[in-house]
């Protein structure tokens, strides 16, 4: 019986690294070539971008200029107000992962008060930016002081905040069975995911004032934020579509079989299982729509990218283009796979397609 | 008794209208409607004084005035043609770099999502790094990056990068050398038609065969080689010299003369747009692949199919019946985000629309024929996905 103990080991050539690297890289001879290949390319790539990197990119233009790129032209004075509202959501974000990263219904209170606190953070934010006119300890600093990563921030989450229950609606409605209400949301969302983004934004800004009566002035952010929220609903409302078919009828008719009404069916039963599956699709639209931010480049607002460019308009920093784009590059990287990497391990907690 | 005065006190309970569902329907669609016409009407109100006060006619008639604006690149057009003429040079502008891009983006988009599914680790680790690179960082960024930093950096006209094959990379662009056809072209493109009927020929007799008796009455191999075949005897048979000369561009005074000259702004939009859309194509190849259930592999192998035939009959087919859907809104978007050209100067339809809108107010007509453009646009590319998607669909039971 103590053969099976002293069973023969595995050759040295499969086990360990060397087993590893046999398996994993020179498994035919079509594969050592794709190594080889592949290792020329790295070597090649990296040599050239570390070399550039470590000895004729002139990093200064990055440091010197790193609070344009974070606020933009927001008064130095009043620089912490955005630090408040960092801190809040620094603070909201840590409470939300210790009230749902344990298990267990012990922190349903600290939920609950978490929730508020992030429903409530986003007017704060915007009164805490934006000031009144008559006050002394938060003057008014207008939208066209808010710049840099701060207005690209602030783009995105009033994008999404204000297109989520717009979008809703447009699916709802793309669903009804009202011929007049399905009709009109077909019309919108098609229309507005067959157009760019810029068009749209481009409408937003010289048609919005167009539209308005006469004496009334919209200013240049809010008519961003208008157009953003006016495109990304169509998407959104098309994500929720989908988390709208995947409820099984059997959930309307057990529901209608209870006695719920049209709304009670929607509001209790459907949205909530509804919306909870198109989490990752939602977020994805977040970070698209975080990227798409850079777009405002066109119709001339001072998010990120255009404090890049207006950075290597300066004469001093002239012919620094690639140091400036590529530092803006990385901070879209940053958050955006940050975000992905944040929607995965949510996808994962809440078990969508588990159950 | 009891039973019957219940059942005629329901029989005969009147519902009010107002609890009507049927009238309910109706009245709130209506009210929906008229909603929606207030709104409109408001809007329409507005814009109309806005534009009196702004002293602007209504209708089309400006596109028949001289454009009088230059156009970098494009069909032939002269500041003094009519703004209509500009418009077209855009659109043919939008289509030529959309219409390249998708084919090159589908490409990268394969290899690299094939490359993702390799099993040699190296490779498959370059490809994630791309996809997530890629993906993460905005087009228009990426389009920045295209342009200034690394076309415009290049070196100048007289010292260009030479590739083999007469490919010169300069800051004044790219010049690769093109076909051009010769006086024997005309005869020789009637045996190119010809070929392309008897392939087609073929390809019917081919298909009624297989759905006649299950299974084609010769190879496939045949039509493609009919289409090749017919060319290169004609190629020679037809008198004159050859139909096409590879011409190939030369170095005279401040360019490159001859060939085919890629301007630095169609460069780099073209780049971007495809190493951008490759990397969303590469995720949807991937999806597609890996949604082909393990054991059809696992059975295509223990039916003795090679590697090979493995993946061009058993995996392939199956796949792309996941991807084409995906594909279709990438190429959507390919198209739609062409109109970030305006950011590097590339004049196509968005830009040149722009530059129209600048030139006469009549931001109304503008933007709605900007619209319209990339409404059929993305209208005739999903309509021509949707049939060749129900065309590979219809294989399914």
């Amino acid at each position: 019986m103590t053969a099976i103990s002293e069973a023969v080991q595995p050759p040295r050539s499969e086990i360990g690294v060397l087993g590893w690297v046999r398996k994993n890289l020179f498994s035919t001879w079509y594969n050592a070539l794709l190594t080889l290949a592949s290792l020329g390319f790295i070597y090649v790539v990296l040599r050239g971008l570390l070399t550039w990197a470590l000895t004729t990119a002139r990093w200064e233009v990055v440091t010197t200029n790193l609070t344009l790129f974070l606020i933009g032209p927001f008064p130095r004075q009043q620089v912490w107000r955005v630090w408040v509202c960092v801190l809040m959501v620094v603070l909201l974000g840590g409470l939300s992962m210790v009230a749902w990263g344990a298990p267990g219904r012990r922190h349903k209170w600290i939920r609950r008060w978490v929730t508020v606190g992030w429903l409530l953070s986003f007017p704060l934010t915007i009164m805490l930016l934006h000031g009144f006119a008559s006050s002394s300890l938060l003057p008014l600093v207008g939208t066209s002081y808010w710049g840099g990563l701060l207005l690209t921030f602030l783009l995105a989450i009033v994008g999404i905040v204000a297109s989520f229950p717009l979008g809703v609606l447009l699916a709802l409605g793309r669903r009804s069975s009202l011929p007049v209400v399905r009709w009109f949301s077909i019309l919108y969302i098609e229309l507005i995911r067959g157009v760019p983004l810029v068009t749209v934004l481009f409408t937003a800004a010289v048609m919005l004032p167009l539209f308005l009566p006469e004496g009334m002035r919209v200013d240049k952010v809010l008519r961003a934020m208008v157009g953003f929220t006016l495109f990304t609903a169509a998407y959104i409302a098309e994500n929720v579509r989908g988390g709208l078919a995947a409820v099984p009828l059997g959930q309307y008719e057990a529901a209608r079989a209870l006695g719920l009404s049209g709304w009670q069916v929607m509001g209790l039963i459907v949205l909530p299982q509804a919306l909870r599956a198109v989490i990752p699709p939602v977020v994805g639209q977040f970070i698209t729509l975080f990227k798409d931010t850079s777009l405002v480049v066109i119709i001339g607002l001072l998010d990120l990218l255009n404090i890049a460019k207006s950075v290597v308009a300066q004469p001093q920093f002239m012919g620094l283009k690639r140091e400036v784009y590529l530092f803006v590059a990385v901070i879209y990287f940053v958050f955006s796979y940050a975000m992905s990497y944040a929607s995965q391990r949510l996808e994962k907690a809440l078990g969508v397609g588990e159950r | 008794m009891a039973p019957k005065s219940s059942v005629s006190t329901i029989s005969s309970r009147v519902v009010p209208f107002w609890r009507d569902v049927r009238v309910i329907r109706i009245l709130s669609q209506v009210a929906f409607a008229i909603l929606v016409a207030a709104v409109a009407g408001l809007l329409y109100s507005n814009m109309k004084r806005g534009l009196e006060t702004r002293g602007l006619s209504g209708g089309f008639d400006f596109l028949r005035l001289e454009a009088g604006f230059q156009i970098g690149e494009g069909i032939a057009y002269d500041p003094s043609d009519s703004y209509a003429r500009a418009f077209l040079v855009g659109i043919v502008n939008t289509l030529r770099v959309t219409i390249v891009g998708i084919i090159l983006a589908t490409i990268l988009g394969v290899v690299m999502g094939v490359a993702r599914l390799s099993t040699n680790w190296l490779v498959n680790k370059i490809a994630a790094v791309y996809v997530e690179l890629i993906r993460n960082t905005p087009l228009l960024v990426q389009l920045f990056v295209w342009y200034f930093a690394i076309i415009l950096k290049l070196p100048r006209v007289k010292e260009s990068i030479v590739l083999p094959g007469s490919i010169f990379i300069s800051n004044r662009g790219m010049a690769l050398p093109w076909p051009v056809p010769t006086a024997s072209f005309r005869p020789w493109s009637y045996w190119l038609a010809a070929a392309a009927a008897v392939a087609v020929g073929l390809g019917i007799v081919c298909a009624r065969g297989e759905r006649r008796r299950g299974r084609p009455p010769f190879s496939r191999l045949w039509i493609g080689a009919a289409f090749v075949i017919l060319p290169f005897l004609g190629w020679f048979l037809t008198p004159g010299g050859s139909p096409l000369l590879l011409n190939k561009p030369a170095l005279q005074g401040w360019n490159y003369q001859g060939g085919l000259t890629l301007t630095p702004e169609f460069t780099a939009l073209l780049l971007g747009l495809v190493v951008y859309t490759g990397a969303f194509i590469a995720e949807v190849v991937r999806a597609g692949i890996q949604a082909v259930p393990r054991g059809q592999i696992e059975a295509a192998r223990a039916m003795g199919l090679t590697e090979g035939q493995t993946l061009r009959l058993v995996i392939f087919p199956q796949a792309l019946r996941v991807i084409i859907p995906p594909l279709t809104s990438q190429y959507l978007n390919l198209a739609k985000n062409s109109s970030l050209a305006i950011a590097i100067g590339f004049p196509d339809l968005f830009n040149v629309a722009g530059t129209i809108f600048n030139q006469t107010g009549q931001a109304v007509q503008v933007i709605a024929l900007i619209m319209a453009s990339y409404l059929s646009m993305s209208l005739f590319t999903s309509l021509l996905m949707n049939l060749y998607n129900r065309r590979i669909q219809l294989v399914e039971r």
